[in-house]
């Protein structure tokens, strides 16, 4: 059964309201924060991206909730598998914006983890993070530390082997490992009705014997209660998150190609930030015109960052360095090759 | 005039309507026309009983393939990216490449398994490995890179011919480079076969993919300082056409191999070692390699300062000619 806290107009249903009552004003705030500012950040990606700033993103756009409300419930020792849409997971998560673009700049930079955190570098081959979340997971066990692992991915990784092993591997030790599906309704352009042969993504977890639980994605409050209580479970569960992309797969992707301009305008409908703002306006949380000052803040902050990142450049030699533990001698000598090569910024002369 | 994209979409369309068996599998190939549209109109003229949207699952890509091809059928396959065919790679190494030899030549292994591949592009991590070796490296299979529209079509055509299975590997930095002239019927090119495409005395370049573009750029700028090339395009990396490679090693005494993936085992070492063995007594010079560094593909920002550029190559040709 879909978990529900908030609908599309912005009213709580009756577990929305009992669970609303348990949040802190700075936990409510909070999650509007998040979920405005992921969303400027995201616009503002696909904007850099025509403007030959950034190179090919995936725009997470209308995934916000499932993306703020999860991350929101991790604590900073958990350890984080997203995959390549998870802006709004990393955002949350306190990743900086600077690595946020440096990632999408093409820079290497931007995988790094900043120090403390167990955010690891998004996973671009599909499913293949879910595995290294068991083994996280299995470590936490070991150590006997209360953290959790998360691993995010989306409903067409469900059909790679990686994923049913993982789950496996995750009943079968016992492990505190949280599966994280945001099924967004298609992978690049095969529909889940096509990917699957299951109505959802949650059923699945029965062949592994693992909880699952299926949640509006699009309700920030029904996600974050829903990974809480999870987490504190500290075993092995199947999160389906039920949401959608409102944009295109990729900055190279044309999803007029495949879905149905109707389908589109209904998940406008069922906007995961919308119902949120209308909630906390009606509660008189803060009123419309300190949104605006906020976004002008956040939004100030993202550009600096952005000019930032586009003045500093790559330095050839950091190809070499961490392939190795240390680099070998034979590899030094290419690596001075690479240096030497002064019109390295262009593949013609 | 067609680009090379368009001109694998044709050649898979004339292979659809000549053989019955044929069928078309990969992950977004139908109602999207493929990633790269390298699909484009297919499903809609074959419909999706010919032109399949598989579940994302290369292993059960390449694994279903194979049980169709025992059955009688002719799959053609695209994997989104060459480095997303990993999963399938126990399919690939331990079932396509021997299933013929252990089933003693009963079952059929033929297949074509179709792949974009290498850099240049500016792509996103992991959409640019040239990772040709390992393959070449699996005897039982065939691997084919074409390097213009005209050859992809009948290159593709000769691959879906072979009784043999075929890792055709599709440089996607020349996917809309050029256009060129590209029959609309039928035709095969040998795909056993390396072709010279530029003839000269002094250097034989040798390369594939987009590698060819620019060795002719190389060798024009060459050609300014009065040194002339054989520009070989390989186009079979497996089998190697060792004639060809011979011939003009022995005519020029120069040998420059230029590829994108690693130096270390990447197929200019087999080149290479094949010279070696053949033509050393020929040769006025070391054999030369201009290759990726080895380390892992990097991220695009980088991507110009790992690939070989032609200046790269111009310089090895310069350290071979001045040879003492
Ligand atoms: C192993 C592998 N195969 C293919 C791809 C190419 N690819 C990138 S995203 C994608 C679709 C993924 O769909 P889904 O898992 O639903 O996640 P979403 O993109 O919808 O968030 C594909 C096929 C890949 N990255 N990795």
């Amino acid at each position: 059964m879909l978990i529900n806290h908030l609908l599309p107009c912005g009213t709580l249903t009756d577990a929305g309201s009992s669970f609303w009552r348990t949040l802190s004003i700075n936990e409510k705030l909070d999650l509007l924060f998040f979920l405005r500012s992921v969303r400027m950040l995201d616009r503002r990606m696909v904007l850099w991206q025509r403007q030959g700033k950034i190179g090919t993103y995936a725009p997470v756009e209308g995934q916000e909730a499932a993306q703020v409300g999860s991350a929101y419930a991790l604590d900073k020792k958990d350890w984080v598998f997203p995959s390549y849409r998870e802006q709004g997971v990393a955002f949350t998560f306190g990743i900086s914006t600077t690595s946020i673009i440096q990632y999408w700049s093409g820079r290497i930079e931007g995988c790094k983890p900043p120090i403390g955190y167990r955010y690891v570098p998004p996973t671009v081959p599909i499913a293949t993070q879910l595995p290294h979340a068991v083994g996280a997971a299995w470590s936490i066990k070991k150590k006997k530390e209360t953290g959790i692992a998360i691993a995010y991915f989306g409903d067409g990784a469900t059909s790679e082997g990686d994923f049913h092993e993982a789950l496996n591997f995750a009943s079968i030790f016992d492990l505190p490992v949280l599966f994280f599906c945001q099924n967004n309704g298609y992978a690049i352009s095969v529909p889940f009705a096509e990917q699957s042969a299951t109505k959802t993504v949650v059923e699945k977890a029965s062949a592994y014997g693992i909880n699952a639980y299926q949640v509006d994605g699009n309700d920030v409050l029904a996600v974050y209660h829903v990974v809480k209580t999870a987490k504190s479970k500290r075993k092995p569960a199947l999160i389906e998150a039920v949401t959608y992309r409102t944009g295109a797969h990729t900055t190279a992707d044309d999803a007029s190609r495949y879905r149905p301009e109707g389908e589109v305008r209904i998940w406008l409908n069922r906007d995961p930030l919308y119902r949120y703002e209308q909630l906390c306006l009606k509660e008189g949380l803060l009123d419309e015109d300190q949104i605006e000052k906020q976004d002008q803040q956040v939004a100030k902050e993202l550009d600096r960052t952005m000019r930032e990142v586009e003045k500093s450049h790559p330095n050839p030699s950091s190809l070499f360095t961490h392939v190795y533990h240390q680099i070998p001698d034979w590899l030094k000598k290419q690596q001075e090759e690479a240096a030497n090569d002064v019109n390295h910024g262009s593949i013609h002369c | 005039m067609l680009t090379m994209v368009q001109s694998i979409a044709d050649a898979q369309r004339v292979a659809l309507e000549i053989d019955k068996n044929v069928l078309l599998l990969g992950e977004d190939i139908g109602k999207n026309g493929g990633v790269f549209r390298a699909t484009e109109g297919l499903w809609e003229q074959f419909g999706s009983e010919r032109v399949i949207d598989t579940p994302l699952s290369e292993a059960g890509i390449v694994g279903s393939a194979l049980g169709l091809a025992m059955g009688g059928f002719k799959p053609i396959i695209e994997i989104q990216f060459l480095s997303f065919i990993t999963p399938a790679f126990e399919q690939i190494v331990s079932h396509v490449a021997r299933m013929r030899l252990r089933s003693q030549g009963v079952f059929s292994t033929s297949m074509v398994i179709r792949a974009p591949y290498g850099g240049g592009i500016g792509a996103p991590e992991l959409h640019s490995d040239s990772t040709e070796a390992y393959f070449v490296h699996t005897p039982g299979l065939r691997v084919v890179v074409p390097s213009s529209p005209y050859t992809a079509k009948g290159l593709l055509l000769g691959a879906v011919a072979s009784p043999d299975p075929v890792l055709f590997l599709e440089p996607l930095r020349l996917y809309r480079t050029q256009k060129e002239e590209v029959p609309s019927d039928y035709y095969t090119l040998s795909i056993d076969k390396a072709t010279v495409v530029s003839q000269g005395e002094d250097v034989t370049l040798i390369g594939w993919g987009a590698m060819i573009p620019l060795l002719l750029e190389a060798s024009r700028l060459l050609m300014e300082q009065d040194i002339t090339a054989d520009v070989i395009d390989l186009q079979s990396l497996s089998p190697i056409d060792e004639e060809t490679l011979f011939a003009s090693a022995k005519k020029t005494g120069r040998v420059v191999i230029v590829h994108e993936a690693p130096r270390t085992c990447g197929v200019g070492a087999e080149i290479a070692a094949r010279l070696s063995e053949e033509v050393i007594d020929s040769l006025e010079a070391p054999i030369k390699r201009v290759a990726g560094y080895d380390v892992p593909y990097p991220l695009f920002a980088l991507e110009h300062a790992y690939l070989p550029s032609v200046k790269k190559v111009v310089q090895a040709v310069m350290e071979l000619v001045y040879f003492q």
